[in-house]
């Protein structure tokens, strides 16, 4: 009677781990079977490498080459302020900072990176965009540059979090060694400690340009939302994961436009996938430990 | 000597300056968010149902869905979760499995989030005929929190001693009895932190729920888990971007905002406290 017990915990168990990997498989075979149909009627080079974007037309165009600049060009504004905030953030609490401060910071930026994400788009929306605006003169705030603002404070956290991971789990002995052969603070943080958490701090870059990448509604409610190639930071944007929650709304399911919302998905998807295995595979090797 | 000495003070202030710099943009959103937020605020404005059209009265209908898809996400994902992870932790055979399942619970967790929402309104909405409803969101939000409740679990279960599991299995204890008695009780404190870690990421999840759950207006309260709900946050992305009346509206999205933010951080900030107590007062 208890082997039946047992066997039947066992099995619950196993059960449980086989439907998140079905969760998985199931999330790409929908991806894939909904979006795939569109390259029947439209080549995929011309989905990834031409500009027009014209899903409602009576000759309908799907060039997602817009799109996918327009994610780039916020995701990279966004690093362009989260890398040297969230790395300088990191090494000031991991090298310099006394342990009291050390101690309080860790919670502190834990909090900060559950912040829900609207809350951020409201604030850009009716508080930054107007700035914006008015400083440099603007017809409208809504433009890439306030986007990659707000984006790249978001991911402040995910890079000091992990990159600071990274630089406490150095071992003492190195910077010992560092200070001993008569280097100065920063000229050991820069010359070894900061060589030795490499791959970490390469990790937590990647973590954060795939979560900006996939960030919904900070660009939803900031980047414009023109479907127009951006000529400047201060041009209007429609990055891929904007497209898609602003124009399921008017589609009809199976069609033409439905599926091409469902093709950028897995565009989206990849790009995600590709980075973060990369960044598992190469850079953190969890896994292992 | 005296060149490298100014490196030095250079490369502090800088290192400094970063810091110095984040903060006050982190102070001018939280004060914004209270001062706008608290103008709005009042026993009224949580307990009644928005009027005309969203331009006046408060926010209860969208409290309470918004506490009710987390409820209901967090009743599904915590067994799957919980399960999971005993089976990693505790089974794992064959190991190739559990490679793939790795990969996969790293997968979901660095999905962006509207896929979620893609994937239910195709499967849970269309598919399966659930129609936009408390339960659709509910389950998408699962997917969701999924991921995050298997790796706090697994942390939970790993930190617990090798000795503890030894001596109970040498006591004679199965394996079963050994999760249930010994390992499950010991690392609850963690696994709960864990699960309120999740809630407060489900709660201000926007994406997922816009095309699964989420109504603009509704002035009644779900009835059922067939029933369209309003949400936290895409209330305030509604009154946002949707409407004539921004001068209206955008007072009750600050509101709505301080609402969400407040929840949300007190609850991670009661996980928080939750495990540095624990590691606090842990005897091995």
């Amino acid at each position: 009677m208890n082997s039946f017990k047992e066997r039947l915990f066992k099995a619950a168990a196993y059960t449980a781990s086989l439907f998140t990997i079905a969760v998985l498989l199931s999330i790409i075979a929908g991806l894939f079977g909904e979006g795939l149909p569109l390259f029947k009627s439209f080549s995929p080079g011309k989905f990834l490498f031409t500009n027009d974007w014209y899903p409602t037309h009576a000759e309908p165009s799907f060039g997602a080459l817009t799109l996918i600049i327009g994610s780039l060009a916020v995701t990279l504004g966004a690093l362009v302020i989260a890398i040297p905030l969230g790395l300088g953030s990191a090494i000031f609490i991991s090298e310099l900072a006394g342990s009291r401060m050390k101690e309080a910071a860790k919670p502190v930026i834990e909090l900060l990176a559950g912040i829900p994400s609207v809350v951020y788009g409201l604030f850009g929306m009716a508080f930054l965009a107007p700035l914006i605006r008015q400083w440099f003169k603007l017809d409208t705030g809504l433009n890439i540059f306030t986007t990659s603002i707000i984006l790249g404070v978001m991911i402040v956290p995910i890079i000091c979090s992990m990159s600071e991971d990274a630089l406490s789990s150095v071992p003492k002995s190195i910077r010992e060694a560092s200070l001993a052969l008569g280097a100065t603070r920063v000229e050991s943080i820069f010359r070894a400690v900061i060589p030795a958490a490499k791959s970490g701090i390469i990790g937590s870059i990647l973590l954060g340009f795939g979560r900006a990448v996939g960030e919904t509604m900070v660009v939803l409610m900031l980047a414009g939302g023109a479907a127009k190639m951006p000529t400047s930071i201060f041009s209007s944007a429609r990055p891929l994961t904007s497209t898609i929650a602003a124009e399921m709304g008017e589609t009809v399911m199976g069609d033409l436009h439905y599926q091409s919302l469902f093709a950028l998905a897995i565009l989206l998807f990849l790009l995600t996938f590709v980075t973060n295995l990369v960044t598992e595979l190469v850079f953190l090797r969890r896994g292992n430990q | 000597m005296n060149r490298r000495k100014t490196w030095n003070a250079l490369g502090t202030g800088i290192l400094s300056a970063t810091l110095l710099a984040t903060f006050p943009f982190l102070l001018i959103f939280l004060a914004q968010m209270f001062y706008k937020g608290f103008a709005v605020l009042s026993p009224e404005f949580l307990l009644s149902a928005p009027r005309e059209a969203m331009t006046a009265g408060g926010i209860f209908p969208a409290l309470i869905g918004t506490f009710l898809l987390t409820a209901l996400s967090i009743l599904i994902a915590l067994p799957l979760g919980i399960l999971t992870a005993i089976w990693m932790n505790n089974y794992g055979k064959p190991v190739w499995l559990i490679r793939i399942l790795r990969i996969a619970i790293n997968t979901l967790a660095g999905t962006p989030s509207i896929i979620f929402g893609l994937f239910g309104m195709a499967a849970f909405v269309n598919i399966m005929g659930l129609d936009v409803s408390l339960l659709a969101g509910g389950l998408t939000l699962a997917i969701l929190a999924l991921p995050v409740i298997i790796n706090n679990t697994e942390e939970a279960l790993r930190t617990v001693p090798a000795d503890f599991r030894d001596a109970s299995l040498a006591l004679g204890a199965t394996t079963r009895q050994t999760i249930s008695r010994v390992l499950l009780p010991t690392a609850l404190p963690n696994i709960l932190t864990g699960a309120i870690i999740s809630v407060g990421r489900v709660a201000g999840e926007t994406a997922p729920i816009m095309f699964t759950a989420a109504t603009f207006y509704s002035r009644r309260l779900p009835g059922s888990l067939s029933d369209e709900v309003m949400a936290l946050p895409y209330h305030i992305y509604a009154l946002m971007t949707e409407g004539t009346h921004p001068d209206e509206q955008v007072p009750i999205a600050y509101g709505t905002a301080l609402v969400l933010l407040l929840l949300v951080l007190l609850v991670s900030a009661v996980a928080i406290f939750i495990r540095y107590s624990i590691r606090r007062k842990r005897q091995w």
